[in-house]
């Protein structure tokens, strides 16, 4: 054979060698790194579920542990029932299932398209949702289904149209942001033209659920959220392998079997249907979709998409920052202004970052 | 010209205990870019278990055949066959277990490490829920020690050496275990000890594993000593194909490249060199 003439081929038994140290080496880091994860996982679920009773007790009064437990196992307690059982149960639940679900979104778009900039609140898709809603809120008075359906209905259609606008036979991440950003700015002056002809009570109602409000939560927004975050989270979930190769960029996801396209389009519906669900059930909630991606990546590693964490840090951002919006100020706030001057910050903190490592450029 | 499939294997690498030989012909191979027909019509096959050369000028599709050949894209006529079957029809993820594409500027997620890097190339052997087996953590050690790695394994992508980063990629590729592996100019941005690094392992890899090779190269120096076969590409046909001997010539080098050049013939290795015109250089401009 010639090529035995041009290639000199050292036997590879070096290799072997190394091989089996090598061998148990990477296994160990593998344990180590799934152990992380795991227990990463498992901590922010009891943080979460802490979050949750601390947020169920404390309000104007505070109910001792045991009538707390009642009202949830079902048993009518007298004066109690009613404030934890049709207040505040309803506002944690929703504020958790909307956290799970602006934070598994978020990450989903994140990590899809390899750039934190890229999440759904960013790249316009929030405020295509906040239209819609805006005008289903006051000009055509609708809520519940029809309002998430509406919402709904404007992410998509947002969603469609950045993609087509920053298409170039494949999708652009850096062109679909710039459209993004752009598009957002539109949609949002659109926003605030419906919100100016509005109703004097209809213009509150609207300001303070686009600032992301959970106190007009009750329990008529609890089923339909919940199925949502189960039939489209479940399915992301399953699809986190997919996304995890598309980060290395498309040409090597195609190499390496990932039908880019198909994932991408599944990801953008599901993860866009998430998002507006849970926009129309409790306002879009500031940043908690920018910020629950890199939180979940820096506790649980770079090695794999931490999806599912991303989701838990949503809830545990929304439900802190709930607690706070009620106790920390002289005036109860809604619960986005917390999350927006949380986000704020990070933002820049996260371009100036960008630019410095020429993202932009 | 040995431009045939040669032999099969004697002494399979560990990881190709049951490795057949898988053959990949382009049929009248038609590929268009923005919508300028840029390869009219390119018919070759790839010889089993050797190594070749795609020798283009820039500009000319190199990476958009080489794509090609991996189903990243569709040929706007014509079609590649893998096994004699259109590989655009066939499941992409089997076909991820036979033909591998190291793409020319890959992108690593930040602060992922080698190893788990290299772990990605097990994806298309993973079903659905992705359990990782025994097998895919031998897989990787393997690409790794191969590929000198294996010290490295703990480190992030974005913190080594181009050279070892380079490396780390053809450890995907290789942790893939695909029996051709195609790749779009693995030598550049390299310095020269790196560049001839990354070709004696893809001639190590051939020799061990009899793995079909198959590459853009921009040297053709490189290409001479390190190939099987050259397929030189002029205005998107087939212009010159075989063995480096045969095919290297001072005309081939002026309509492939436009370029003056002289053949001598290399002092070490007895093979063609190509050795630019006088004319470019330094003291021209001087006299």
């Amino acid at each position: 054979m010639n090529e035995d003439q041009r290639c000199d081929a050292p036997q590879a038994s070096s290799a072997s060698a190394t091989s089996l140290t090598a061998l148990n080496g990477l296994r160990a880091v593998r344990r180590r790194a799934n152990r992380r994860r795991a227990a990463v996982l498992a901590a922010l679920g009891v943080l979460a579920i802490a979050l949750c009773y601390v947020d169920l007790s404390y309000g104007r009064t505070f109910y001792e542990p045991s009538a707390v437990f009642d009202v949830l196992a079902g048993r009518d307690v007298p004066g109690v029932g009613f404030i934890i059982g049709e207040l505040r149960l309803p506002r944690v639940i929703v504020g958790a299932l909307a956290g799970i679900a602006f934070g598994m979104a978020g990450a989903s778009f994140q990590l899809m398209l390899r750039n934190t900039m890229a999440s759904p609140d960013i790249i316009g898709i929030t405020s295509g949702a906040n239209l819609t809603a805006v005008v289903g809120i006051i000009v055509l008075h609708w809520s519940g289904t029809r309002l998430s359906l509406l919402a709904m209905a404007g992410g998509l259609a947002t969603a469609a149209a950045v993609s087509w606008l920053s298409w170039k036979g494949t999708l652009a991440p850096t062109r679909l942001l710039l459209m993004g950003i752009g598009l957002a700015a539109a949609l949002n002056a659109a926003t605030s033209w419906v919100l100016i002809r509005g109703d004097q009570w209809d213009m509150q109602a609207a300001s303070r659920w686009l600032t992301g409000s959970l106190a007009s939560s009750d329990w008529t927004d609890v089923p339909q959220l919940a199925v949502i975050v189960v039939l489209t989270g479940a399915p992301l979930m399953l699809l986190v392998r997919q996304i995890d190769v598309l980060r290395l960029g498309d040409a090597a996801a195609r190499e390496l079997g990932v039908r880019v396209d198909l994932v991408q389009a599944t990801v953008i519906v599901l993860a866009v249907i998430l998002l507006s669900s849970a926009t129309a059930a409790s306002g879009p909630i500031a940043f908690v979709s920018f910020l629950s991606g890199p939180i979940a990546a820096w506790l649980s590693g770079p090695s794999r998409p931490a999806l599912a964490t991303a989701g838990l840090v949503g809830a545990s951002i929304v439900l802190l920052s709930d607690i706070v919006a009620q106790h920390v100020p002289p005036v109860q706030l809604p619960v986005g202004v917390i999350t927006g001057i949380i986000g704020g910050p990070a933002l820049i903190a996260l371009m100036v970052r960008m630019s410095r490592k020429q993202v932009f450029a | 010209m040995n431009v045939s499939p040669s032999g099969n294997a004697s002494a399979a690498g560990p990881t190709s205990a049951a490795r057949a030989h898988h053959t990949l012909r382009a049929d009248g191979v038609r590929l268009a870019y923005d919508r300028r027909e840029i390869i009219h019509g390119l018919d070759f096959d790839i010889p089993a278990g050797q190594i070749g050369a795609i020798i283009v000028a820039n500009g000319c599709g190199k990476s958009t055949l080489l794509k090609a050949l991996a189903r990243l894209l569709t040929p706007s006529g014509g079609g590649v066959l893998l096994d004699g079957k259109a590989i655009n029809t066939l499941p992409t993820r089997q076909v991820a277990t036979i033909v591998g594409l190291l793409p020319q500027s890959p992108i690593a997620p930040e602060g992922i490490t080698i190893a788990d890097l290299v772990s990605r190339g097990r994806h298309p052997y993973q079903g659905l829920v992705g359990t990782w087996r025994d097998e895919d953590e031998r897989a990787v050690a393997h690409a790794l020690a191969v590929t000198g790695l294996a010290e490295l394994a703990d480190r992030p992508v974005d913190e080594v050496s181009g050279g070892q980063r380079q490396r780390a990629w053809i450890a995907l590729a290789l942790a893939q275990q695909t029996d051709i592996l195609l790749l779009d100019e693995p030598t550049t941005y390299l310095d020269i000890a790196y560049q001839l690094e990354v070709l004696d392992l893809l001639c190590e890899l051939n020799a061990t594993e009899h793995t079909t090779i198959v590459m853009v190269l921009h040297d053709l120096n490189q290409a001479i000593r390190y190939t099987d076969w050259i397929l030189a590409l002029r205005d998107g046909r087939r212009a010159y194909y075989g063995a480096p001997e045969d095919v290297i010539s001072e005309r081939m080098v002026a309509d492939v490249f436009d370029t003056q050049a002289r053949i001598i013939t290399d002092p070490d290795t007895g093979l063609p060199l190509m050795v630019p015109d006088a004319r470019h250089s330094l003291a021209r401009f001087r006299a």
